[in-house]
Parts: structure tokens; C-alpha cells; sequence
């Protein structure tokens, strides 16, 4: 059931791509997406895709892992490509009952897709091969400098961090907590929306319990190993750049610059 | 009347890499009216095999018939058999939610599409057979204490009238006092209404106390079935599967090494006084 | 004065109604008087809602007194300047296992604490590989802690306190979410570094079988300390302990039963070798 989504799950491999500082991955994915946004011709999603391939193979995450995880989002991505298959005017292809399809609608729905899709592959690899902390390690530090103008870098990280980690612990805890209701008569599926939204109350009211009992929890067992914040704290994992960093921002140049060639040039 | 597992199977994940067999050729026949204990150690496939017993899960090989019916077919109301055999999980009291006490045990049966008076009844009468008191029927079910909330629990799934009733270790997590109250008025329950129990848990001394019949999980598969002299005369293969008798055995077993005459079958500690009485010659009149 | 000591402890809370009217004051802890010897095993036994997980959360500087002082290694907790010395020297770690760790990978984990004291990053890898060697939990160091059993979960939050070098280390009802194995994984992780380590365990648990190794325990019941001895003293009187409601190792409870229909056992059996011992001495 719900626990089937894989999206964004550290996924343990000994890689290349594994070993990068995290701030490459979150460059790298960020470069990545505006990329995708930079080429509007075939040859440039060839090259991206080109791109990604290499990476996914570098990761040693397998590919058919990364799919399952995608599931979830396959609704999101019908609806785009059915939105822009038929409300896009211009040169019509095929028409039935009130619906045509066009031949730019057709143009944008498949790049629409195949822009998502690459978006959303590109950006789970990376928190496929970064363990949420090292992530959340990266974005702080990239975000150091608006420390100075008061944003709390650090608390915002450390709470994104903790998201993750109970996320999987909430899922599982979810399907306990529907189990148990349906062994009570209760019944998840039928009936109308409103029906629907009021069979979710047995599930929503001990989830959220269960939820604010574990943030206590957790808050109390935080102090008492003496969390206070972000100042006078170390670093297990301190973020240094190696060779292979340096290597890799120049991969991502390269396969930037050749977006923005492909896009000027062609 | 009986629930009957003829060979079950189940694979999570299956055609994935990640197939797990969690129920290997399950065979078993629950009749009414006992009180069963199942044991075996976390991992076993003990959690997955009681949630077969109620249709939460469909076994991927093999059937289950409830009162000679398969629950899995096409026609069967397995929302009547939910009623019938009822599931109460671990740590139930995290699945509470309504306002009041009374309110909470209702969801069940009103889920049945019963009427408001037999549902109010019914939740009166399951509140009274887990011992709860009155005081406490319009009290927010969060204020009680941690026993208190977990009778509660239990008194949701007796109020759909269950003729299995299914609890998956209703005591963890309880303090002694707490665990011998729950387990006393469940022994209680059974004895008064002849409602076949099934006690999943992992206190040996426990199941040996109350239970008449102990069916043993290891990786999946059916170990042992029979009643608990039986069983626990396996202490060593118990423990070889990563579970233990009650203390009482090795005692038995040791006063047994050391050359004194007695029988090494004794589970609980009223037996075992019994035995080393009579060993001893002191037999009570 | 022992590492941890109270005086005349005494912990109340205001009791509120829906409308946030006070209903009345409850004494969580009333007049607890310690002093734990460094080194020693302590347990605390109890049911739920003696008031020994109270006590327990005043020791880490959680809570604090409404009455009565507490010290540890000297420190009194009310001392603003020492809290974080005093949660560095007395580490917890609590019930529920998946609510205490805080890092997705297991030695993430460990280094929570030294990170959190400023230890420089070296010495933090030290600490982590010596703390999960010392639970046995090395080879665990790169998983994620929800892979892990009830059992290893708890080792690996053992480990996590014991990298931030405590005197004392306070468990509150650690083995009460766990099976069996679990439980026996746990305490036998906690009397090594009792033996090894010389850390001061103060274990608080409902389990009778836990406690058979401590050097003394406490019982408490409604806020204060009902009976203290050793293991041997405390299950001498079985009919006190049950009408606290707890339990008695079977052995125990056999021979006491024993005892009263006349055969000559002495009080307080805690092992099957004595129990045969004594009971071969009887023929």
C-alpha cells in the first residue's frame, strides 16, 4: 500500500556518485532541473537524458528500484499530459466528441512528461544516494550565509532532517492504524467523498496522537543528549570537498554549457 | 463452527527480487471454545498469520474456511467475518479517537449497521466484560491509564460480538499488575462465554497459565501443536528457535538431573509445588 | 556524596480540567532520599505511575524539584551553569526506541551527543567506533536504524550516550517494547558496561529477572521508596512485593510457596541452582 513509495529513500550503495559532497548533489540537481527548462529541442532531452543515464549507472542504484518509487507521481504526470493533450490550441490532429488533440498540444504534453519525469528521476536519484542528513548537512552550509540576515538555517535543517527519518516509521504506523480499523468494521473505500473524508477521522485522529506523542518524545531525548541548537556544535561528517567534487562541478559545467550550445546553436 | 487453514501460503513482494515466504503449508483446524496460545519468537510469521485468520490478508496459496465457507470468495462478506473473528492488535489503545469512552467501543458495531440501541447495548455489555467501570464510560478514552486504555481497546472488538477473538500480545508494554488484570479478565471472558480465544504472545509463563492448546511458529511454518506439557518437554528445540519454556520447566528438569523423582511435565507453579510435595512425601491431605 | 544523590526529593503537578481550572496537585514524587555509590548497579522497580520515571527524568535534568535538591557528581540541577555537564555525565535513554534516534544512519546516530558537546570531528569517529563496539553493534554502523529489531535499536541508543562519555547512565524502562531476545540482548549490553566500563547503571524496569544482578533496588509506590536492599533482601519479602502488585521471578515465588507449606527453604531464592541446592538439602 502506502509503504510502496520509495520516493526519496536513501538507498544504501558503495558508488561514485554515493561519495559526492552533498552540496555537488544538490548543485548538480538544481543545475539539472534549470537544464531541463534551458533545451526545448530533441537533441537537448537526448543529451539530458544521455546525462541521467550515466548518472543512474554511476549510482549502482538499480533503475527498476528508482520506477517503483515513481508510481505515486504517475497520477500528477496523466493529469499534465492530459491537460495540455487537449487544451493546447493550434493545428488540430484528431478530434473526438468535444475533445481535440493538436499538434503543438501533442508537442507539449510529450515534453511536459518527459520534463517532469526527468525532473522527478533526477531529483529522487539524489536523495537516493544522500543519506537525508548528509542532505540536510549540504543545504545548510550552502545556505550558510542567510545565518546573517536571520534565517535559521540550522533549525530549518535539522527539522527537515527529522521529517525524513520519521517518515517511513508514520507510513507504517498509518497502515497499523488502518488494519486495525478495518478489523472494527471500518470501511476506507466505498461510499462518496464526503463519506470517504469522514471514514478518514479514525485514521487521522490516533495518527496525529501518535504523531505529537513521538515529537515529545524525541524533543526529551534530543535535550538529554545535550541538543541545543546550532552553536557550539561539531561536525561527525564535517563537508570538505575532495578531487572527485571538483571533477564532478566540471562534468556538470560542461554538460551545462552543452545544454545552453544545443539550445543557442540548434 | 471452526476456522479452518488448509494449506496457506504467503509471499510478500511476490515476483520481486525482495520475495519474502513469511507462511509456509499452514494447516490448521480451530475449533470452538479453546483458548489457544501462539508463540514464536518476532519475525516468525505469527502477526501475519492471525491477520490471515480475519481476511485482513489473502493468502497467496491455499484457503481458509470460516463455519465450512471460503472467506476468500468472490460472494463472501468479509466485513461480517471481521465481526465474527475479531482482531485486537498490538498496542491497541493507539487506535482510539472518538470523544468519549462509550463513543469508541460504538464504531464497531455501528460499522455492523446496527441499530442505535443495540449498538449502545453492546458497547455497555463489552465495557462491563473488560471490567471497566461506569465512572469512566463518558471520559475522554486519552485521560485513562495505560491498561485502562488498552480494555477499552479490547472491549471495541468484543462489542461486534466476536466468536473468535484474536488478541496479538495484549500485554506488552504493561506493568505486572496491569498484565495479570487484562489476562484474568480475558480467562474470565472466556469462561463465561465459551468465546474461543487465541493469545498471541511472548511470555511463555504466561501461556502456560492460561492456555490449553499452544501452537508454535518458527520461519514461517508450524513447529509445535499440541498442549503445553507437550510443548515445553521441546525446551531444548525451543530454545534452539530462539524461544524458551517457563521457568518452572527448568526446574523440573533440573530437580529431575539431580536425581529427584519428578514429573518433568509440570508448567506452572501450582503444578510444580504439587510434584516437589509429593517428591518430598509432604503430599497435603 | 555518591555520583547521583536526592534529598528529600519532591516532585507535584498541577492537575487541569478542559477548561484549564486547577482540579487538584499530584505528587509525582514525594521526599525521595539517594545516594548512589559511582560504579554500582541500581535498580528501580515499580508499577506504572509509582513515580519512577519522574524520578529518573530529575537525575538527566529534565525536571526539576518542586522541593528537595538533587546532585549529580556534586552538580545541583538547579544550577543553571552546570545542565549541560550534568546531561554530558548522567546520559538516558528511554522506552520507546524509535522515538530516541535521531539519525538516519546508525553511526549518524551515535554522533549525535558528541556533536551536540563540541567534540572535535576525530574524536567524535573514535567515540562512535568504541561506543558501538562496546554494545556490539560495529557491524550495524552504516544501516538504517528502522532495519534494526526492537533489541538493536536500544543497543544503538546506548551506544549513542555512551559516546558522550557519562559517569552514570539512567535507563527508563528500556526492555519494556521489546521481545524476550531483545530484552536479554539489551540488559546483558548494559551489565558489560556496568562491569567493563565501571559506568554507573541505574536501570528502571518492571521485570523482576532484570534486576537480579543489580547491587541494590528500589522498589517505589505512590511517589516514594517503599523498599531498598539487595536483589536477595528485596525478594525475601515476596508477600510485600505482590501486594505491590509485582512480580517474582518463578522460582522465587515457588519456593516461597514451598516455604509456607512447611518445607524448609530459606527466603529469597533467585536462581534454579540454589532452589536445587537447598531443596536437595531438604531430602
Amino acid at each position: 500500500m502506502i509503504r510502496d513509495i520509495t520516493l526519496g529513500q536513501y538507498y544504501q550503495a558503495d558508488s561514485v556518485i554515493h561519495k559526492l559532497d552533498p552540496r555537488v548533489k544538490l548543485v548538480a540537481t538544481i543545475g539539472f532541473i534549470i537544464s531541463l527548462f534551458v533545451v526545448d529541442s530533441w537533441v537537448g532531452y537526448v543529451a539530458a537524458a544521455l546525462f541521467l543515464a550515466c548518472m543512474i549507472k554511476l549510482s549502482k542504484v538499480p533503475f527498476r528500484y528508482m520506477v517503483k518509487g515513481m508510481k505515486a507521481i504517475v497520477f500528477i504526470l496523466m493529469i499534465t499530459v492530459v491537460f495540455n493533450l487537449f487544451l493546447t490550441p493550434g493545428e488540430p490532429l484528431v478530434t473526438f466528441w468535444k475533445l481535440t488533440i493538436t499538434k503543438e498540444g501533442l508537442r507539449i504534453a510529450i515534453m511536459m512528461a518527459v520534463r517532469l519525469s526527468f525532473l522527478i528521476v533526477g531529483s529522487s536519484l539524489m536523495t537516493l544516494t544522500t543519506t537525508p542528513n548528509s542532505l540536510t548537512d549540504g543545504m545548510e552550509k550552502l545556505m550558510g550565509p542567510l545565518k546573517y540576515v536571520k534565517v535559521p538555517v540550522h533549525e530549518v535543517s535539522m527539522m527537515m532532517s527529522i521529517a525524513l527519518r520519521f517518515i517511513p516509521i508514520l507510513l507504517e504506523e498509518t497502515d497499523k492504524i488502518m488494519k486495525a480499523q478495518i478489523a472494527r468494521g471500518a470501511d476506507f473505500e466505498s461510499g462518496n467523498l464526503i463519506k470517504k473524508a469522514k471514514a478518514m477521522v479514525p485514521l487521522l485522529v490516533p495518527l496525529f496522537i501518535s504523531a505529537f506523542r513521538r515529537a515529545n518524545d524525541l524533543a526529551m531525548a534530543m535535550e538529554a543528549r545535550c541538543y541545543r541548537g546550532g552553536e557550539h556544535r561539531t561536525k561527525m561528517k564535517p563537508l570538505r570537498y575532495r578531487a572527485a567534487d571538483r571533477v564532478a562541478y566540471c562534468v556538470l559545467l560542461l554538460y551545462f554549457a552543452g545544454c545552453v550550445a544545443i539550445r543557442v546553436w540548434l | 463452527m471452526s476456522l479452518i487453514l488448509d494449506h496457506v501460503n504467503y509471499v510478500y513482494g511476490e515476483d520481486t527480487s525482495l520475495a519474502v515466504h513469511a507462511l509456509k503449508d499452514i494447516n490448521l483446524v480451530i475449533p470452538d471454545g479453546q483458548f489457544i496460545g501462539l508463540i514464536g519468537h518476532t519475525g516468525s510469521g505469527k502477526s501475519t498469520l492471525v491477520q490471515h485468520l480475519n481476511g485482513l490478508i489473502k493468502p497467496t496459496g491455499g484457503a481458509i474456511y470460516y463455519n465450512g465457507e471460503d472467506i476468500h470468495d468472490k460472494d463472501y462478506d468479509r466485513k461480517k467475518l471481521r465481526s465474527k473473528v475479531g482482531l485486537v492488535f498490538q498496542y491497541p489503545e493507539h487506535q482510539l479517537f472518538e470523544i468519549d469512552v462509550f463513543k469508541d467501543v460504538c464504531f464497531g458495531p455501528k460499522n455492523l449497521g446496527l441499530s442505535q440501541k443495540e449498538t449502545e447495548l453492546r458497547a455497555y455489555a463489552a465495557l462491563k466484560q473488560v471490567g471497566l467501570e461506569d465512572a469512566y464510560f463518558y471520559q475522554s478514552p486519552f485521560d485513562l491509564s495505560g491498561g485502562q486504555k488498552r480494555r477499552v481497546a479490547i472491549a471495541g472488538v468484543l462489542a461486534m460480538k466476536p466468536e473468535i477473538l484474536i488478541l496479538d500480545e495484549p500485554t506488552a508494554g504493561l506493568d505486572p499488575k496491569g498484565r495479570d488484570e487484562i489476562l484474568d479478565q480475558i480467562a474470565k471472558l472466556k469462561e463465561e462465554t465459551g468465546i474461543t480465544v487465541i493469545l498471541v504472545s511472548h511470555s511463555m509463563e504466561d501461556v502456560a497459565k492460561y492456555v490449553e492448546r499452544i501452537i508454535v511458529m518458527n520461519r514461517g511454518s508450524v513447529l509445535y501443536d499440541d498442549t503445553p506439557r507437550e510443548v515445553f518437554q521441546h525446551y531444548k528445540e525451543l530454545e534452539q528457535v530462539g524461544l524458551a519454556a517457563p521457568q518452572v520447566t527448568y526446574i523440573m528438569q533440573a530437580l529431575a538431573k539431580k536425581g529427584m523423582p519428578v514429573d518433568v511435565s509440570a508448567t506452572t507453579i501450582e503444578e510444580a509445588e504439587q510434584e516437589i510435595l509429593r517428591a518430598l512425601g509432604m503430599e497435603k491431605k | 556524596m555518591g555520583i547521583i544523590k536526592t534529598d528529600k526529593l519532591t516532585f507535584e503537578y498541577i492537575r487541569r480540567d478542559e477548561e484549564g481550572n486547577v482540579e487538584g496537585i499530584t505528587r509525582a514524587v514525594d521526599e525521595v532520599d539517594l545516594d548512589i555509590k559511582q560504579g554500582d548497579f541500581i535498580a528501580i522497580l515499580g508499577h506504572n505511575g509509582s513515580g519512577k520515571s519522574t524520578l529518573a527524568k530529575h537525575i538527566n535534568a529534565i525536571l526539576y524539584p518542586t522541593e528537595g535538591t538533587v546532585w549529580v557528581d556534586g552538580m545541583d540541577t538547579q544550577d543553571e551553569k552546570h545542565l549541560w555537564d550534568i546531561r554530558q555525565e548522567a546520559g538516558m535513554v528511554f522506552q520507546n526506541p524509535d522515538n530516541q534516534i535521531i539519525g538516519q544512519v546508525v553511526e549518524e546516530d551515535v554522533g549525535f551527543g558528541p556533536e551536540n558537546m563540541g567534540v572535535p570531528t576525530k574524536e567524535i569517529w573514535e567515540r562512535v567506533e568504541e561506543s558501538l563496539k562496546a554494545v556490539g553493534m560495529y557491524e550495524y554502523r552504516k544501516h538504517s536504524p528502522n532495519k534494526l529489531s526492537g533489541g538493536q535499536k536500544q543497543r544503538v541508543s546506548i551506544a549513542g550516550v555512551i559516546a558522550m562519555h557519562p559517569k552514570c547512565i539512567i535507563l527508563d524502562e528500556p526492555t519494556a517494547m521489546l521481545d524476550p531476545n531483545g530484552r536479554k540482548e539489551v540488559i546483558r549490553a548494559v551489565r558489560a558496561l556496568n562491569d567493563v566500563e565501571g559506568i554507573t547503571v541505574v536501570l528502571i524496569t518492571h521485570y523482576m529477572e532484570e534486576i537480579i544482578h543489580a547491587d541494590m533496588v528500589f522498589v517505589m509506590d505512590q511517589g516514594h521508596i517503599a523498599m531498598e536492599g539487595t536483589p536477595k533482601e528485596i525478594f525475601s519479602r515476596v508477600d510485600e512485593l505482590k501486594e505491590l502488585r509485582l512480580d517474582v521471578p518463578q522460582v522465587t515465588l515457588l519456593a516461597h510457596e514451598l516455604r509456607q507449606k512447611g518445607v524448609n527453604l530459606p527466603e529469597g531464592i533467585l536462581t534454579i541452582e540454589e532452589f536445587t541446592e537447598e531443596l536437595q538439602s531438604c531430602l
